[in-house]
């Protein structure tokens, strides 16, 4: 048996449709079997609600007189794109404020527009002969622009990988705070009430197809930037009036550390036409599977601890390597079920009929990663390849005659060996030559915490471990901790002219 | 209850909260310490029918001492149940009900200030702030 995408708009029409929601649908499943499942349940709503930083409205405020062309606008001091024509500006949810920084966004703004607050309009431009004016500011409500129109070039990811860190301090990034020793994992997203989770294949979502965004009808445009459906991480592109939008369902956000986002309320209905979508409807968070993610590295492929299914997830704890771990959503599961079944009122009411995509996505894609050109510095290129170290058994004296000699200020420690074991400043051993109590070998001053960094890793890389110990070098060590050199603040200055300092 | 202490050390080191166990009886439990050179400060956790003794002992040892009745504070109207709040807090104050609702269980809260600072949507605060 198969059903038409008219049928199912006939009974929605009539007011007779079966609407159920993607977490009620595998239970049905289970219950009726495929084919009745068919028969009985002629649409799946879908839900997500959760920090969704590539988006963004466009807006159009409306000639002044005498009129502008503006070149430069800012809403709230937050600056909104204005390379379009005379008074159409795109403000993107994740640009900060120049003036409050990471306490108001774009996303504020949006946020502002939609629960009535009244923003302000700064814009410069170099005035022509047709848009003389020069600088204009005023004050604008949602209602007194011409268009608000929010367009999301990348929401509804189909999942996401979670996230831990495995170093001993803590970590802020836009999966939250991530503890010490993995002492959390954190997640996102909607599992078994994600809209491409529910329809992998893009059998049903495509362009044109109708959603519900930030509380608005709106409409599916269509591949999301970034997109990976043949990896299991499509996207999607949306948009929608925001005139229409309800703050339930869209919130500025700040991530600490990290800066501002949008939360975003996005759901979209799956009409049931055969088999294949009863069975895709029918999915379970047992399902969906995603790595733990170790942001401890910093590379791109950062190493994953395992593989997790959104049911363990949402249980809030499970086992990694032996240890209970306990989790942390970031989206929020109770929103996302309201968005599907505010969904599932909307078609059962005959608000919202469906259409089938007007151009399909492609569901094998997966996205590459940047092709680069220029390879950013590596520590091997400006590192001090001369090797002073001490061992931990020769006397402090003899530590200070070393850094007298090789003018510097940080020794590395090695054993007997020839492993790297410390590190003594020039600080300690003035403090060791002011509180001689604590013994005369360096072994007894030296600190036995040593940040490193190896000869391939990315100067950006070694920059940030400078900058989060408050520090200013770090011994460069081989693959059996043996020191090969030295990266020091002044090795940056020279090369680079201060430019990889903040 | 929970009471706040501080006090001042300037006048040298006296070991208070020792001080007020052995003269009061009452078994105190230090949930959150922060100690330097010259001042401390001290959230602890008292059974609530002894408060007054041991409020009135503090102040005559030199120390300030404030109630504090479960000072985290939920803004419902900003709070959107993501749960980022959940795994971070040392003493699990936060979890989800079967609704996925954000519940509380403030009593346990010892105002490290972890989630404070990283609730996405700034819906937690100090009560005395809120
Ligand atoms: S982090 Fe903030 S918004 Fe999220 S559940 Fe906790 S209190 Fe609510
Ligand atoms: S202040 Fe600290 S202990 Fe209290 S609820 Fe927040 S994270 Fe938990």
């Amino acid at each position: 048996m198969k059903k038409t995408i008219h049928q199912v708009n006939e009974r929605i029409r009539d007011g007779n449709a079966r609407v159920v929601t993607a977490e009620e649908m595998p239970g049905l499943v289970a219950e009726l079997g495929e084919k009745d499942a068919l028969a009985e349940v002629d649409v799946v709503t879908t839900g997500t609600f959760g920090a969704m930083c590539s988006s963004g409205s466009f807006f159009n405020f409306g000639h002044a007189d005498p009129p502008i062309r503006m070149e430069r606008v800012w809403l709230n001091d937050v600056e909104a794109y204005a390379g379009l024509a005379a008074v159409d500006a795109y403000i993107g949810a994740t640009q900060q404020s120049t003036t409050r920084e990471d306490q108001y966004g774009g996303a504020h703004v949006i946020e502002d527009f939609i629960t009535g607050k009244s923003v302000e309009l700064r814009a410069i431009s170099r005035g022509t002969d047709c848009y003389p004016r020069r600088t204009i500011t005023t004050e604008l409500l949602l209602e007194n622009l011409n268009q608000a129109i929010m367009c999301n070039p990348r929401n509804g990811y189909q999942r996401y990988n979670a996230a831990c860190n495995s170093t001993d301090r803590v970590f802020y990034t836009y999966m939250g705070m991530l503890l010490p020793s993995c002492g959390n994992v954190t997640y996102s997203g909607s599992g078994l009430l994600n809209p491409i989770s529910n329809d992998p294949h893009f059998r049903c979502i495509g362009s044109g197809v109708p959603c519900f965004l930030g509380g608005a009808a709106g409409m599916v445009i269509g591949e999301g930037t970034q997109a990976s459906p043949g990896g299991g991480f499509g996207t999607l592109m949306v948009t929608g009036d925001m005139k229409q939008m309800d703050s339930e369902y869209l919130r500025a956000a700040t991530m600490k550390g990290y800066g501002v986002t949008l939360y975003v309320g996005l759901g979209i209905p799956i009409p049931v036409l055969d088999i294949e979508t009863v069975r895709s409807c029918a999915v379970k968070d047992e399902d969906i599977w995603v790595d733990v993610i170790d942001y401890g590295i910093p590379v791109r492929n950062r190493p994953s601890m395992m593989k997790v299914n959104y049911a363990m997830l949402k249980s809030g704890r499970f086992e990694m390597n032996g240890e209970e771990v306990r989790t942390s959503s970031l989206s929020s599961l109770r929103r996302a079920r309201r968005i599907a079944s505010e969904l599932k009122g909307w078609i059962e009411s005959g608000k919202m009929t469906l259409c089938l995509p007007t151009r399909p996505i492609d569901y094998t894609k997966k996205a590459s990663p940047m092709r680069e050109t220029v390879q950013g510095p590596r520590v091997l290129e400006i590192m001090d390849r001369r090797i002073i170290t001490i061992s931990e058994d020769e006397p402090i004296r003899d530590a200070a005659r070393k850094l007298l000699k090789g003018e510097t200020n940080h020794l590395p420690v090695i054993n007997s060996e020839g492993v790297l074991v410390g590190i003594v400043t020039t600080y300690d051993i003035s403090k060791a030559v002011v509180n001689p109590g604590k013994g005369t070998l360096v072994r007894d001053i030296m600190r036995r915490k040593v940040v490193t960094t190896t000869a391939d890793e990315a100067v950006d890389i070694a920059v940030q471990k400078l900058e989060k110990h408050n520090i200013s070098a770090l011994p460069v060590v081989d693959r059996d901790f043996r020191v090969a050199g030295m990266l020091t603040a002044m090795d940056l200055g020279k090369l680079f002219g201060g430019r990889w300092l903040k | 209850m929970k009471l706040l202490v501080t006090f001042s050390r300037k006048e040298g080191k006296k070991p208070i909260i020792a001080q007020v166990v052995r003269d009061t009886g009452v078994l105190v439990s230090v949930e959150r310490a922060l100690i330097d050179s010259s001042e401390g400060e001290a959230l602890i956790d008292i059974p609530d029918d002894t408060c007054r003794i041991v409020r009135d002992k503090l102040a005559d040892l030199g120390a300030a001492v404030r109630f504090l009745e479960e000072e985290i504070a939920l803004d419902e109207s900003e709070c959107v149940d993501c749960g980022a709040c959940i795994s971070i807090c040392p003493q699990e104050v936060f979890s989800f009900d079967e609704e996925s609702k954000l519940h509380m269980d403030a009593e346990k809260c010892v105002l490290c200030g972890r989630c404070i600072e990283i609730c996405p949507h700034r819906a937690l605060s100090r009560k005395s702030e809120a």
